[in-house]
């Protein structure tokens, strides 16, 4: 590295990513750079393969082809166990929550801390209950997962994936099914958590209102490629039709090949 | 290379392909779940070890399990007892009752009935719930937050199922004997003794240790298909995810530790026999 060129590396740098589900081609060669405290929104429709995306910054998928570093380290080729080591930098906060049903909201936030630290009781109590009272849900600490309403369940899982207070935090999906005014909270409680915590933060998300209010910068995915990294604002001003398309909430206007279409339809429909 | 439209993709396959891919998914299916009993084992047999959540577990497998086990060993043993009476008397040897009643308990029945209740019990619960936990991401967030799914969740199953079954086992036996008495000595008139007695004669350390290795391996075979088939919800072929996924696995499961039960009651029997 040259020096002076950059002063801190990218936490998260992907090379030409290629996946497939099968024989399915889903990400077609992914190029991305991430760097440090900056809120980062990929965004892109359904299907356009975002969620395989995150899985891959994840570690939960491998790749066909293509290098992912997180945090310096290429998380392909590392050992399960400095993975695990790279993951306790990480907090990841999913779509439904992912509580799990058998713990309490407070159990499931203080989980982290009891696997990973050797903190006391008390500690883990107070340290976890900070961060219930950051996502404004103290009062709610003994309910089951199963007790609390879509938009708790989703701040509960910020909690629980910021307790370990990561470096690096991942949020899927953060307003899908959630009502604008709990929307608008999410996202100001993603804003702070960057200014008071210096986290870098990776959004996925196909919310335009959402990624254009709390993104530093925005890459666009579109059938499997990036068609776009940039600031809000140059994704605003983007000509790409995909994009335009998506901005201006415009359907896409694929060209129907009469021949195909009559295929389709006739096809005997056997699975 | 096949594009993203399904139509390009999927010519009707033929029955060699068909042969071929089902093939294929089954050798794959075998060895995911031996991956998956090998890494538990692991799991098992290194620290750090926690009692904690094992107990949890056998409380679940176990001890909640308790009455179904002694009403279904009370009405095993009453019916056993009532078979063996009907036919022995024919042959004037009703005395050989406690023995009967003893062996076929003691060796096939008590094991092979105790798993396949346990099964239909606590093996459809656990596959359901380590299904759900996979389909709504739970598994993931445990993998995100460094806590291996296979330690944290699987193990306990393992281990409390290698634990509750050898003592469910020995309640079922225990009850089916006292229920095989109410009905051969205080029904029929079977001489106490004589069927305590025979039972103490005829049944020796063998038969109570095939008893004991056949529960061992029914609680290690439950836990693993049932745990498996859930933990392996997203790797199914057809609409993996959901409450259909879950339900499918859930069912499949019981089938196939029902069939893993019988049939590896089968070589125990005659490996020990």
């Amino acid at each position: 590295m040259v020096i002076g060129e950059k002063a801190a590396p990218p936490v998260i740098e992907v090379e030409s990513l290629v996946t497939h589900y099968g024989h399915r081609n889903i990400l077609g060669g992914v190029d991305l750079t991430i760097e440090r405290g900056e809120i980062f929104v990929i965004m892109g429709g359904s299907g356009s393969g975002k969620s395989t995306l995150l899985r891959h910054l994840l570690g939960l998928r491998r790749p066909t082809s293509g290098r992912i570093r997180v945090l310096g380290q290429d998380i392909n080729d590392i050992s399960k166990k400095e993975l695990y080591r790279l993951r306790r930098n990480i907090g990841v906060a999913f779509q439904g929550g992912a509580l799990f049903g058998s713990l309490s909201l407070i159990e499931n936030v203080e989980l982290p801390l009891r696997e990973h630290t050797k903190l006391d009781d008390s500690t883990i109590g107070i340290m976890s209950r900070m961060k219930l009272e950051m996502m404004n849900l103290s009062g709610y600490e003994d309910l089951m997962p199963s007790e609390l309403s879509g938009g708790m369940l989703k701040r509960a899982g910020l909690a629980r994936a910021v307790v370990m207070d990561p470096k690096l935090l991942f949020f899927d999906e953060p307003s899908a099914g959630l009502d604008p005014v709990t929307s608008a909270e999410l996202d100001q409680h993603i804003l702070r958590l960057r200014d008071a915590l210096h986290m870098t933060i990776v959004v996925v998300t196909h919310e335009l209102e959402s990624a254009f209010k709390i993104a530093d910068r925005i890459a666009v995915l579109g059938d499997g490629t990036v068609a776009l990294t940039g600031t809000v604002q140059e994704v605003r001003e983007s000509d790409d039709p995909r994009i335009r398309n998506m901005v201006n909430r415009k359907p896409r206007d694929e060209p129907i090949d009469s021949e195909a279409y009559l295929q389709r339809l006739t096809r005997s429909s056997r699975r | 290379m096949p594009e993203s439209r399904p139509t390009e993709s999927i010519a009707a396959p033929g029955l060699i392909e068909r042969l071929g891919a089902n093939f294929l998914y089954f050798v794959e299916q075998c060895g995911m779940m031996g991956a998956f009993l090998l890494e538990t084992l692991s799991k098992i047999l290194t620290p750090p070890f926690r009692l904690r959540p094992v107990l949890k577990q056998v409380h679940f497998i176990g001890a909640r399990s308790w009455l179904v086990i002694v009403v279904s060993g009370t009405f095993v043993g009453m019916v056993v007892a009532l078979q063996f009476y009907d036919t022995l008397v024919r042959f004037g040897s009703v005395s050989l009752l406690g023995s009967a009643v003893g062996l076929s308990l003691i060796r096939e029945l008590g094991p092979v009935l105790t798993a396949l209740m346990i099964i239909g019990r606590a093996g459809s619960a656990i596959c359901a719930e380590v299904g759900i936990m996979r389909s709504e991401n739970q598994i993931d967030a445990l993998e995100c937050m460094s806590i291996d799914p296979y330690r944290y969740l699987i193990a306990p199953k393992l281990l409390a199922g290698i634990v509750s079954l050898p003592l469910l086992t020995a309640i079922f036996d225990c009850v089916g004997i006292v229920g095989g008495y109410f009905v051969g000595v205080v029904l029929f008139g079977v001489g106490s003794g004589a069927y305590f007695e025979g039972m103490a004669e005829s049944v020796v350390w063998n038969d109570v240790a095939m008893g004991i290795v056949k529960s061992l391996a029914f609680g290690l075979i439950i836990v693993w298909i049932s745990a498996g088939r859930g933990f392996f919800l997203h790797r199914e072929r057809v609409g993996a995810f959901g409450a259909e996924g879950v339900s499918r696995v859930t069912t499949n499961a019981v089938v196939l530790s029902s069939i893993a039960v019988l049939f590896t009651d089968y070589l125990i029997s005659s490996v020990m026999l």
